[in-house]
């Protein structure tokens, strides 16, 4: 009655899939398994890593924050508006900047949550909206092209600390914050609670609207911090910068195993998937996939790994029948 | 055992269940005759949930024969059974509350017109059949009607209209008067009545010994899972029914309480709701147990949710060992001692994806905010070594079966979830501990195992507050029993002065029989007999 269910590792079958594609790859094309290409993969991964572990403690929530990727740009333009204003402004007070702002319009979708008993995905939905809107008030419509962007914040995406560029450490800074948070705080504790069984999380005293709050404010504090290294990378600030980029976020944490349906999912899992949608999108140039089918395939090959995690996990929910049995007749313990 | 009068249109033979080790169902042999009503009674847990179950093809049996019409079937599907005609009702209907009740009448069968390929459902018709078939079973409401409008007794209508529309030749009825009221009853034996005399054969099963007599024919009582004894209504009389139910003798289920009243923990004036209860005063004693009984939806649950400060529309005074305070969330109840063990375990108690660990650390994660600020954590760090050292005490202190304490929570039988719910809040040491229907749905052993936790609970000085449906339960464990009847307290009893047809009187609003001796109430509840 009692034996632990047997259960495939989400995070094993996702990690041999990805090593399947990269090894695949590489074998058409020996490129794919340099140093060289595993650093540009990293490069482009440490952005949709910060979003993502900023995601992921909605997720567990049973929300969703579709305005991610508009705070992102919104939070871009200001530091990039501030940068030409401000010649004069040190780094830190970018990444301060950044952070804070994101955090505000975060902590205002958390707001609007529980204020309000409003569903997640309508707020955000709407907030995506405003937040997009507002970059065009705050720029007028013009774009802060190259020579206006900051050199401390193009600086940022090409300095190296001890031979890796500074957006590993950022990812990597952010990745184990959101470790410790989930794993080892009972905050993070909570969040999971209250995505598993919200009633019961609510009886237990757990504070849930301050924890709410708590999970949409980091994830936008967090966009903040991905929209500063965006506009550094790119070395562009416009209205529809990194539009509907929203949905590459949540794609890579379902993919990794975080569950829309609340209470599940790993920082690990995640990374995974970050990694999945990293590998493919630098894999189809290589092998000479035409452009135009690109977009198309990493949709196909995106299911085909969803497809494949939800048949791991079908195996676990299939021994309710028995334990429904079990309870019907009692008498076993 | 079969009526002479019809052959059966149902006929079960030498049927076998076994889930893993457990042997639900060891032979049982059922008849079913048209224009019968079969009463299926036995205790929780003595296979009658397993059986409806296989009758209505959600289990498979290992081993026997289903005959219908005296031709052998499978039940393999749920439809297939109700192809078959042999349709359940069940205690709490599960209906689709956005539609009428015209569509939830003839859902997934809706009457269709129009050509091959194009066709569109016949609402007219539809309604005009729904409305004809619900006024057969007396329901005074239009099929038009919305399900979400409706009451609980006027969906058992929709049900039995449903069966009725589909031709039913078997009815199962899953305790179908568990949530009524005592008017609703009464009219609930006329369609009882009404689908006798159309010919269909009832399997009838309830815990209410009335019922059994004013309803049933003939009778089948299952224990452990096998048919133990048949025969006529008209020739059984309860305290036979009663000792064929229980048959074995568990030696004392209930303990002796040894603890002794010390002083006021809680004082509760004037907690009242707009809607839901009126005027509670009551007072809690240190090392006592105060039973609050009645009938369902007395108000008693919603009671203790406002004492937790889960419903925020109650007004009241609450004084905690003299000091008056004000419970806006739980955290505040938690803060000062209070500790509630919900009624519904899979919704309002446990978190079944997290492992018996976590579950247990919950509600004393604990912060700043709370008393014992921290106990499982370790600076900014959760205490793996705390929180597991908890997990371990836990788990040999109610002894909770379970493989380890990282075993997810769904992987444990119903008993010991409810254990493990119960001991996340003795994680916190609360001071006074609420416990609603402790034992709903959990099987003898693991009540007696409850039963032995709340003694214990008492005896180290906490205050405990009862909540339950089962008289035998509140009669025999609790100091004193508080009566709540439509949400008013109307009646208290001392241990001592506990009679328990009073106490039923009191919670059904009848005035208790004045016959000696004679027209003896028997408690609702499985273990009625061992009680006495």
């Amino acid at each position: 009655m009692t034996r632990a269910p047997l259960r495939v590792p989400r995070e094993a079958l996702l990690a041999l899939i990805v090593l399947g594609i990269v090894l695949a790859v590489g074998a058409r094309a020996p490129v794919f398994l340099t140093l060289r290409n595993a650093l540009d993969v990293g490069n482009d991964s440490a952005i949709l890593v910060v979003l993502v572990m900023g995601q992921i403690p909605v997720l567990l929530t049973r929300g969703v924050d579709l305005s991610v990727a508009s705070n992102l740009a919104l939070t871009g333009m200001l530091c990039a508006l501030a940068g030409k204003a401000w010649p004069g402004l040190p780094l830190p007070a970018f990444l301060l900047m950044a952070v804070g702002i994101g955090a505000l319009l975060g902590a205002a979708n958390g707001w609007l949550i529980t204020r309000f008993f409003l569903p997640s995905i309508v707020v955000t939905l709407g907030t995506m909206s405003i937040y997009r809107g507002a970059i065009f008030v705050a720029s007028g419509g013009a774009w802060v092209s190259d020579q206006d962007i900051h050199p401390l914040i193009k600086g940022l995406p090409r300095d190296t600390l001890l031979g890796l560029p500074a957006p590993w450490w950022v990812a990597a800074a952010v990745v184990a914050g959101m470790a410790w948070l989930l794993r080892w705080r009972r905050e993070g504790r909570e969040l999971y609670a209250y995505g598993g069984n919200a009633v019961a999380a609510n009886y237990a005293g757990i504070p849930i609207r301050g924890r709410l709050t708590m999970a949409y404010t980091i994830s936008g504090a967090l966009a903040g911090l991905a929209g500063l290294l965006w506009v550094g990378r790119y070395s562009i600030a416009f209205t529809e910068l990194a539009s509907g980029y929203e949905l590459t976020v949540i794609a890579a944490c379902v993919i990794g195993g975080v569950s829309i349906g609340g209470g599940v999912g790993t920082v690990g899992g995640a990374l995974l998937g970050v990694l999945f949608i990293g590998v493919i999108n630098a894999a189809l140039p290589v092998i000479q996939v035409s452009p135009f089918w690109q977009q198309a395939i990493a949709g196909f090959v995106i299911l085909v790994s969803v497809m494949l995690n939800s048949r791991a996990q079908r195996q676990a929910g299939r021994q309710i029948l028995e334990r429904d049995g079990g309870l019907a007749q009692g008498g076993t313990t | 055992m079969t009526s002479k009068t019809h052959s059966p249109v149902l006929t079960l033979r030498g049927l076998h269940k076994r889930f893993g080790p457990t042997h639900a169902l060891r032979g049982v042999d059922l008849d079913l005759v048209p224009g019968e009503v079969l009463a299926l009674i036995g205790e929780n847990g003595a296979g009658k949930s397993t059986l409806v179950k296989i009758l209505t093809g959600v289990y498979r049996p290992d081993e026997g024969e289903i005959r219908l019409d005296g031709e052998r079937r499978r039940f393999d599907r749920a439809q297939q059974a109700q192809e078959l005609g042999v349709i359940a009702v069940h205690q709490e209907t599960v209906m689709f509350d956005e539609l009428s009740a015209a569509e939830n009448i003839f859902i997934g069968r809706q009457p269709m017109r129009g050509f091959p390929g194009l066709r569109y459902i016949d609402w007219p018709r539809m309604n005009r059949e729904a409305q004809q078939v619900l006024d057969r079973v007396g329901a005074r409401f239009a099929a038009t009607t919305l399900v979400r409008d409706l009451s609980l007794a006027q969906r058992h209508l929709i049900e039995i209209a449903r069966a009725l529309s589909q031709q039913a030749r078997v009815v199962i009825l899953d305790e179908p008067t568990a949530a009524l009221s005592q008017s609703e009853i009464r009219d609930f034996y006329g369609i009882v009545r009404g689908l006798k005399a159309a010919g269909i054969a009832v399997l009838f099963i309830t815990h209410k010994f009335d019922e059994l007599f004013a309803v049933c024919d003939r009778y089948v009582v299952l224990r452990d899972g096998a048919s133990v004894g048949h025969g006529t209504m008209s020739e059984a009389d309860e305290p036979g029914l009663v000792k064929l139910m229980a048959g074995r003798t568990i030696d004392k289920i209930y303990p002796s309480i040894a603890s002794v009243p010390g002083e006021v923990v809680m004082q509760v004036r004037g907690l009242s709701h707009p809607t839901e209860f009126d005027g509670l005063n009551f007072d809690l004693r240190r090392g006592e147990i105060l039973g609050f009984y009645g009938l369902v939806g007395a108000g008693r649950s919603e009671a203790m949710l406002a004492l937790m400060g889960l419903n925020p529309a109650a007004t009241g005074e609450i004084t905690i060992e003299g000091r008056r305070i004000a419970i806006r969330e739980p955290a505040d109840a938690i803060a000062a001692g209070l500790a509630y063990v919900p009624e519904e375990r899979q919704r309002q108690g446990g978190i079944q994806q997290f492992s018996v660990r976590h579950n247990m650390s919950l509600a004393a994660l604990a912060g700043p905010r709370r008393p014992g600020a921290g106990r499982l954590s370790a600076g900014a760090w959760l205490s793996a070594r705390r929180e597991s050292a908890l997990a371990e005490r836990m788990i040999e202190r109610l002894a909770i079966k379970t493989e380890s304490q990282h075993t997810p929570l769904s992987g444990l039988s119903g008993g010991n979830q409810q254990k493990v719910v119960i001991a996340k809040w003795l994680g916190l040491d609360p001071r006074i501990v609420i416990l609603d229907e402790p034992t709903k749905g959990i099987d003898v052993g693991a009540k007696q195992a409850v039963y032995q936790l709340i003694a214990e609970m008492v005896a180290q000085g906490l205050a405990v507050i009862l909540v339950s449906s089962e008289l035998p339960e509140v009669t025999h464990l609790a100091h004193r029993v508080i009566v709540m009847r439509r949400g008013r307290q109307v009646a208290e009893f001392a241990h001592e002065h506990i009679d328990a047809e009073a106490v039923v009187a009191a919670a059904s609003g009848l005035q208790p029989a004045p016959s000696p001796g004679g027209g003896r109430i028997v408690p609702p509840g499985p273990l009625a007999e061992l009680a006495a």
